[in-house]
């Protein structure tokens, strides 16, 4: 009996046997290309249904929570509790004429969705959901995803330039600083939990957290990179209280003003994905990933964490950190851009080469929980 | 191969955002009129293009962010290495990192950091 039990616990947590989806496909390459290329139309189909889910299920949390912020319920009367209302809009937005404004840029008004909503793709690619779940792992995963992340940009501000529009071009302008301004207080954080996993493959980083989160293993150092990394990153993806390319008040829309039918939907919905990818990202590196919640030699401890799948505890720290992001809109007010821009100049960057400095000295004595594993 | 296969996604994705686009060309209505088809600006007529020269007010911080942009492509090997080169790479990393902060500063003495 005790010994079906050990042997459950092992199956539970064992050896993490990881392999992503490209792993597979190049094992079967010399037997068979048709393999290969079913893999990859799995995987895309894959992606096609985790962006459309997360599109659904993102938009529907977004306004129940802010109506229950607001003691409002939120949409009601599309399906059982307004569940099919994204649904509704997504059907009417892929119905509703796509206009060109007549003095705007034709190919570049037409590229500019599509840059933002390929970069998310691509990023979505390379995300590790579960020991299993992975399309590609790249070794060089976060730079991969910083420099990708990159591409989103273009797409605001070539949105916003060639709309023509007054204030798309000042609303795409106000984003291009602020996302350049805080992807370099990203980067720093993101550059601490390199420095503690010694990779950049997501995977490698997952995995190096076996022991312990590195937002808890290195006394406080992980910690301050996390939440200097939630600030930016929520700037990074323009949502409130880091709004003003979109600030409805002054600008209408910002930078896809003119944008309408399914490229207006394009831009909204990688804005959506953009929060999960950055949900994502912050719960891969610093709260572990699908890696269970692990106290080095807890050996019992570890095993009844680790019945729980990996896939729920990814998505578990992922939807918490989202709803984090979504609670900042309902408590924060919008900063004003000089306000923005000492934030990140002022306050965040110092900080995050103090931490960068911080944890390398960490890394060298040693000095965190668990040290060698 | 990773990067066989991250090319080969990278056309998957773009097909597939495509797609979407054609479906929408395909069931939406397309009935352009010069009205519809003006600039947006909250209902006023237009007047001159937008594409004009205007002080842009970001340009200090693009210039900054270049320096600190590449100073943290430097860091990623660093940080992956750190391991193996020890106090020596701490070291001159730090010299690094005190040139660029030093500029930081400088920056910061001369008002380059304060929006106006």
């Amino acid at each position: 009996m005790q010994n079906a039990m050990s042997m459950i616990l092992v199956a539970a947590t064992g050896p993490w046997a990881a392999k992503t989806v490209a792993e597979r496909a190049s094992e079967s390459l010399d037997t068979s290309l048709w393999a290969v290329a079913a893999y990859m139309v799995l995987a895309l189909l894959a992606v096609v249904v985790l962006v459309t889910l997360l599109g659904l299920v993102l938009i529907y949390a977004e306004r129940k929570i802010a109506g229950r912020f607001q003691c409002r319920v939120g949409p009601m009367r599309v399906g059982p509790h307004g569940l099919l209302q994204t649904v509704a809009d997504t059907f009417k937005l892929l119905l509703k004429e796509d206009i060109i404004p007549t003095r705007a840029d034709q190919a570049m008004h037409l590229l500019a969705p599509f840059l933002c909503m390929g970069a998310t793709v691509l990023i979505i690619a390379v995300l590790p959901y579960s020991p299993t779940m992975q399309i590609l792992d790249l070794n060089i995963g976060v730079l991969f995803v910083t420099a990708v992340s990159g591409f989103g940009v273009m797409g605001i501000l070539l949105g916003g330039w060639s709309s023509n529009n007054k204030w798309s071009l000042i609303g795409a302008m106000r984003s291009g600083a602020q996302i350049i301004s805080y992807e370099i207080s990203a980067t720093l954080a993101l550059l601490v939990v390199v420095l503690f996993a010694g990779t950049m493959s997501l995977r490698g980083i997952v995995e190096s957290q076996e022991a312990g989160w590195w937002i808890w293993r290195a006394h406080g150092v992980g910690l301050i990179s996390f939440i200097v990394y939630l600030i930016a990153s929520t700037a990074e993806i323009n949502r409130t209280p880091f709004d003003i390319p979109e600030g409805e008040s002054e600008l209408t829309a910002g930078f896809h003003a003119e944008y309408s039918g399914l490229r207006f939907s394009f831009f909204f919905l990688s804005e959506f994905i953009n929060m999960f990818i950055v949900s994502a990202l912050a719960a891969t590196l610093f709260l572990g990933g699908w890696m269970p919640f692990h106290i080095g030699g807890w050996t019992t401890f570890n095993n009844v964490m680790g019945l729980i799948p990996p896939s729920l505890w990814f998505a578990g720290k992922n939807l918490f950190v989202i709803f984090v992001i979504m609670w900042f809109r309902w408590t924060f007010p919008r900063l004003r851009v000089d306000q923005l821009m000492r934030l990140e100049w002022k306050i965040l960057l110092p900080i995050g080469f103090a931490n960068l400095m911080a944890a390398s000295l960490v890394v060298l004595s040693n000095f965190y929980f668990f040290p060698g594993k | 191969m990773e990067y066989f296969f991250l090319l080969l996604f990278t056309g998957l994705a773009a097909v597939l955002v495509g797609a979407g686009l054609l479906t929408s060309y395909l069931v939406a209505p397309h009935r352009p009129n010069p009205l519809k088809n003006s600039p947006y600006e909250c209902g006023e007529p237009t007047i001159g293009q937008s594409w004009v020269q205007f002080n842009v007010g970001y340009y200090l911080f693009g210039l900054l962010f270049l320096v600190f942009d590449v100073e943290a492509a430097f860091l990623y090997p660093w940080a992956v290495v750190f391991r193996q080169v020890g106090l020596t790479g701490l070291i001159e990393m730090g010299l690094f990192l005190l040139v660029l902060i030093v500029g930081l500063v400088y920056a910061w003495r001369k008002g380059a950091l304060e929006w106006v």
